[in-house]
């Protein structure tokens, strides 16, 4: 049995194309797409990593990251965070909410996969 | 050098530029060529017949060899030596014999002057625009999100070599369907762009359609003095207002305004002015309203009563910019927050006490306004219930330069003040982009 993904993004291609090739490399992923429940479904399905998007429906990346931070059973969870921002204000944003990791949209899958990998193995 | 003293350069300037030696243009004009040289090197004096003879040779107009062109290029040169700061120190008590002698190079720098500050007003709303501007912000979010989207299940496509032909068919169609959102969106980001070199173009929020509005009509509403004015019927035919949300904003604005005219009739208003000058605390003594109600009125009567129009801003206790009225030379931000100096702020701070204050505007042009604000609650105070507060800020431009006036800029991005307490990010004027 793999180890858990949870992918929380609100754009179902990419949803999609995430679920896919992370599936096929072996892992189990479940997928969400709004924030406002998000910090709740974290805490239910308790995965191993989390892939977060910044910008979602209800409440951003950023805030469910510090309220995950804020809980014991979820501050040292792995998160990947995805942001269509580069800007070093997004970045220090990201790694002052908590991240482990920031990608800016648009990646490639190999780079996707590899820092899911990174991630979890350390 | 005074610049009456300078015919004989202009001669010299203009006889060159005609392409014409000394001798040739003496014989023309009767006099020997070295009394010309004299002439021209303003050891004599010229004027009259001669004068009228020399510029009829070099087809000027006497008046450019006797007052010539430079009056107000030397004032343009004079703001360029004013906006060059410490480290350059030009010759300001040659600057008409710069001017006479070289006019060419004197119109350059002054031409330079004037593009540098046509620029640095492009500047600061392109940059406003692109730092602040939520419409620009949403699209380009949004076609980051299709590319990922689309490389993302290009690179399934691409690089699993076995795929079941279920999946194959969802990534194409996904492809399909995204690649048309980004076609989409693109057009839509470039039609925006279209309009970015224009500072007015592309209004991004309510408030912006009803300042719109309200400025095509030179802030004179038909009907607006009338009792009887039907202003949803007037909202409803202007083409400024796109959203129902517009139309709602510019309906409250206009009944404001509407109140404000019956309390303080045009023709009553006129006649006050003329009595009272521009004193707000006696035209509030005499209508017998707030001081916001005056501020509100003399800024929209201001375009048609007074010989320079009067600006106006408000904004709530957040200090967000509300219903604005621009005045030329007192710089309006249109996403980013203003200036923490502005008396509107300082307002904030000490509800319904009146504040009067000297500023002059930071930067190149340097304008000096009187800016008058005051704080007023929203609505009937309660007990037990905390008020809110707006504040208004009349502008009101000086014609007579201000003993130590305090600077105020527009907003951080664009102002080139070094020293500022206040300041909450870099300026791109002094720190670059």
């Amino acid at each position: 049995m793999g180890k858990r993904v949870l992918l929380i993004e609100d754009e179902p291609n990419i949803i999609e194309a995430i679920s896919f090739i992370l599936s096929r490399d072996g892992w189990q992923v479940s997928t969400h797409s709004n924030g406002h429940d998000a910090v709740g479904v974290v805490q239910d399905k308790t995965p191993d990593l989390l892939i977060l998007d910044v910008m979602l429906p209800g409440k951003s990346g950023y805030d469910i990251l510090r309220e995950l931070r804020d809980e014991d059973r979820t501050a040292n969870l792995p998160v990947l965070m995805l942001t269509a921002r580069g800007q070093t204000r997004d970045r220090e944003m990201a790694e002052h909410a908590g991240a482990s990791r920031f990608m800016t949209k648009p990646f490639s899958n190999a780079e996707v996969l590899e820092v899911v990998r990174e991630l979890v193995a350390s | 050098m005074s610049r009456d003293t300078l015919t004989g350069s202009r001669i010299r300037e203009r006889r060159g530029m005609a392409g014409m030696r000394q001798a040739d243009l003496a014989r023309q004009v009767g006099i020997s060529a070295s009394y010309l040289n004299l002439i021209e090197h303003n050891r004599r004096r010229i004027g009259g017949k001669l004068l009228v003879d020399i510029a009829t040779e070099l087809g000027v107009e006497p008046s450019l060899l006797s007052e010539g062109a430079e009056a107000a290029l030397i004032s343009t040169l004079r703001e360029a030596a004013a906006a060059a700061g410490a480290s350059v120190r030009p010759e300001l008590d040659r600057i008409d014999d710069f001017a006479g002698r070289f006019p060419g190079w004197a119109e350059l720098i002054a031409d330079a002057h004037r593009r540098i500050g046509t620029l640095e007003r492009t500047v600061a709303t392109l940059t406003d625009r692109l730092t602040h501007d939520p419409h620009l912000a949403t699209s380009v979010h949004e076609m980051l999100t299709m590319v990922t989207a689309i490389r993302s299940t290009a690179g399934i496509l691409a690089d699993t070599r076995e795929i079941e032909p279920e999946w194959r068919n969802r990534f194409h169609r996904n492809i399909n369907e995204d690649s048309q959102r980004l076609a989409d969106s693109t057009q839509r980001l470039v039609s925006y762009l279209d309009g970015a070199g224009d500072a007015d173009a592309s209004l991004t929020s309510p408030m912006e359609e009803v300042e719109r509005m309200l400025a095509d009509h030179d802030y004179a509403i038909p009907g607006l003095e009338a009792a009887e004015a039907d202003l949803e019927g007037f909202v409803a035919l202007q083409p400024q207002l796109t959203t129902k949300a517009a139309r709602e904003a510019a309906l409250n604005a206009l009944r404001q305004l509407r109140s404000d005219a019956r309390s303080m009739p045009r023709d009553e208003v006129a006649e006050a002015l003329e009595r009272h000058g521009m004193d707000p605390s006696a035209l509030a003594r005499r209508f017998r309203v707030s001081m916001a109600v005056v501020f509100r009125r003399i800024a929209i009567l201001s375009d048609d009563l007074l010989p320079d129009p009067i600006g106006l801003v408000m904004c709530d206790g957040s200090g967000t910019l509300m219903l604005r009225k621009p005045v030329e030379g007192f710089p309006l931000p249109q996403f980013s927050a203003a200036c923490p100096k502005w008396p509107l702020f300082q307002a904030l701070t000490r509800p319904l006490q009146p504040i009067l204050r000297a500023v002059e505007v930071t930067g190149r042009e340097a304008r000096q306004f009187h800016c008058y604000a005051i704080s007023e609650t929203v609505g009937t105070v309660e007990f037990n219930r905390d008020p809110l507060y707006r504040a208004f800020m009349m502008v009101v431009p000086v014609a007579v330069p201000l003993d130590n006036p305090r600077h105020v800029g527009s907003t951080c991005r664009v102002c080139p003040s070094s020293d500022c307490a206040g300041r909450r990010e870099p300026s791109i004027l002094v720190d670059g982009i």
